[in-house]
């Protein structure tokens, strides 16, 4: 075997375990946004049993969180790892730059992975200190389930999307998530040296329905709750 | 240059070439004009043109690579408004024809640029990391002795196709031209896939991925982030399912060499 450093310091290892990390972090998104359609519900307790239960899980949720944490730490590492070799490895730019189109693949989503993965990046320090961590919460949530006494996000979800700039910087972020999965998904297949002639454009369709279906349900959720939703 | 062929007037052309005395030296862009340009000739008979011109009037011609002219040696290659070989798809820069620019365009000339690709002068630039990348890898071991009867090895004919397709890649370093990261993958996964898709290279093939992509990595390359541009500058159409190849030869051999 290839000592493990060789292997993901080179330009294959490195852009594999951006994808693998990527893959396990799509996965993730599937199943908070499963979990999120709760706050659908008008009656709160249904989203705070769902929170209940994930906090029910003990050791498995630190598990979880480790490998999130781990994933996404090594995703950034190799991500801005190909950032900077791109600037290293033509350090003078052309004075034109025309994309060629036909069969190229550089969308404005490809183009635009840096600076859509760190705003991501930045989004998601913001999302956990608020959500988890109830960072410059200036009120105290709490609700009693199954006779524990615990936060009650569902209420500070609701408060918090009920102020419009709030919501609408939600949404910004949102369509970051579909630009950044639009080339990351089928791009991490690729990485991993997955190209078939009949499977890759179903990879990549699954990609564009996957990226919509994640990016534009978490649009949705607060949308409905500023507009719609509220006890 | 009088026998007009074509039904198009000939051209005025504004020239912007970038102009440089070798790597250390700062470059720059010059102007040029280019009157009665034949929309039939071939682009660098339009830059061979400026240069009679240019050494007619005691100025130092453009210099900028080109052998064959044909399309099959790989030697030629500029960056013409922003795409490696021009605006014709699977084209090279000598197979580029006139006729593919209007009348009074301004037409931008500029060499490869990738810090693995050190400009020699003008348009000219090294290309040699290239060949240090084959002689990482891009070999097979043959037997000596007699050769071996005709058809002794079974290739399946989808192989046999795939390995062609890799095998006209000409080294001409478009895709690493047209990268926005300037990579090399393209290249790289060409040369490898050839011989990995053959019995014939089946016995190097482990330390051929590592190998070559170690190079690959050690010549200053960047990262292929699957903007998928090399393929579609690429004058020779190589798939980047090819890189998709190289990348699971490295993994394979990664886990299992010795």
């Amino acid at each position: 075997m290839l000592p493990f450093l060789t292997a993901v310091k080179s330009s294959v290892g490195k852009k594999f375990l951006m994808a693998i990390t990527g893959l396990f972090w799509v996965f993730f998104l599937i199943v908070h946004l499963a979990g999120n359609l709760a706050l659908l519900s008008g009656n709160g307790d249904f989203y705070n049993k769902y929170s209940h239960f994930l906090m029910s899980l003990g050791e498995l949720l630190y598990v979880m969180e480790f490998l999130l944490l781990a994933f996404i730490l090594t995703h950034i590492f190799s991500g801005v790892s190909v950032a900077l070799g791109k600037m290293r490895a033509r350090p003078q730019n052309y004075d034109v730059q025309k994309d060629l189109g036909g069969k190229s693949r550089k969308t404005v989503s490809a183009s635009t992975m840096i600076y859509s993965g760190l705003l991501l990046l930045i989004f998601l320090v913001v999302h956990i200190s608020h959500f988890k961590y109830q960072v410059g919460v200036d009120r105290e949530y709490f609700t009693i389930i199954n006779g524990t006494r615990m936060h009650d996000l569902y209420q500070l979800v609701y408060d918090a999307f009920g102020n419009l700039w709030y919501m609408l910087g939600y949404e910004v972020i949102m369509i970051l998530v579909f630009s950044h999965l639009r080339h990351g998904f089928w791009s991490a297949f690729q990485s991993l040296g997955i190209n078939h002639p009949r499977w890759s454009p179903v990879i990549n369709t699954l990609g564009v329905v996957l990226a919509s279906v994640i990016g534009f349900g978490f649009l949705i959720l607060p949308l409905y709750i500023h507009f719609i939703g509220g006890r | 240059m009088m026998n007009k062929t074509s039904e198009r007037p000939n051209m005025h052309l504004h020239l912007k070439i970038w102009r440089q005395l070798n790597a250390a030296a700062p470059g720059k862009f010059v102007s040029y004009e280019k009157e009665n340009v034949s929309p039939d000739m071939s682009f660098l008979e339009m830059l061979d043109e400026l240069n009679e011109h240019l050494i007619k009037t005691g100025g130092d011609p453009v210099a900028f690579d080109s052998d064959c002219r044909e399309g099959i040696c790989g030697m030629c290659g500029l960056v013409i408004n922003g795409q490696a070989h021009g605006p014709r798809r699977a084209t090279t820069t000598c197979q580029l024809h006139m006729r593919s620019f209007n009348d009074g365009d301004t037409i931008t000339i500029e060499p490869w640029r990738a810090k693995a690709f050190p400009v020699v002068r003008d348009l000219v630039v090294d290309r040699s990391a290239f060949d240090r990348i084959i002689q990482a890898g891009g070999y097979v071991s043959v037997n000596a002795g007699n050769a071996q009867d005709a058809n002794a090895l079974p290739i399946s004919k989808y192989n046999s196709d795939l390995a062609m397709d890799a095998a006209s890649c000409i080294g001409c370093g478009a895709c690493v031209a047209a990268c926005p990261n300037a990579s090399a993958s393209l290249f790289t996964s060409a040369k490898v896939s050839q011989l990995a898709l053959l019995p014939q290279g089946l016995v190097e093939r482990k330390e051929r991925a590592i190998n070559m992509v170690s190079q690959m990595d050690l010549e200053g390359f960047g990262d292929c982030s699957n903007y998928g541009e090399c393929e579609a500058a690429c004058p020779k159409e190589i798939s980047i399912s090819n890189i998709a190849r190289m990348k699971r030869e490295y993994v394979r051999a990664a886990l299992t060499s010795a």
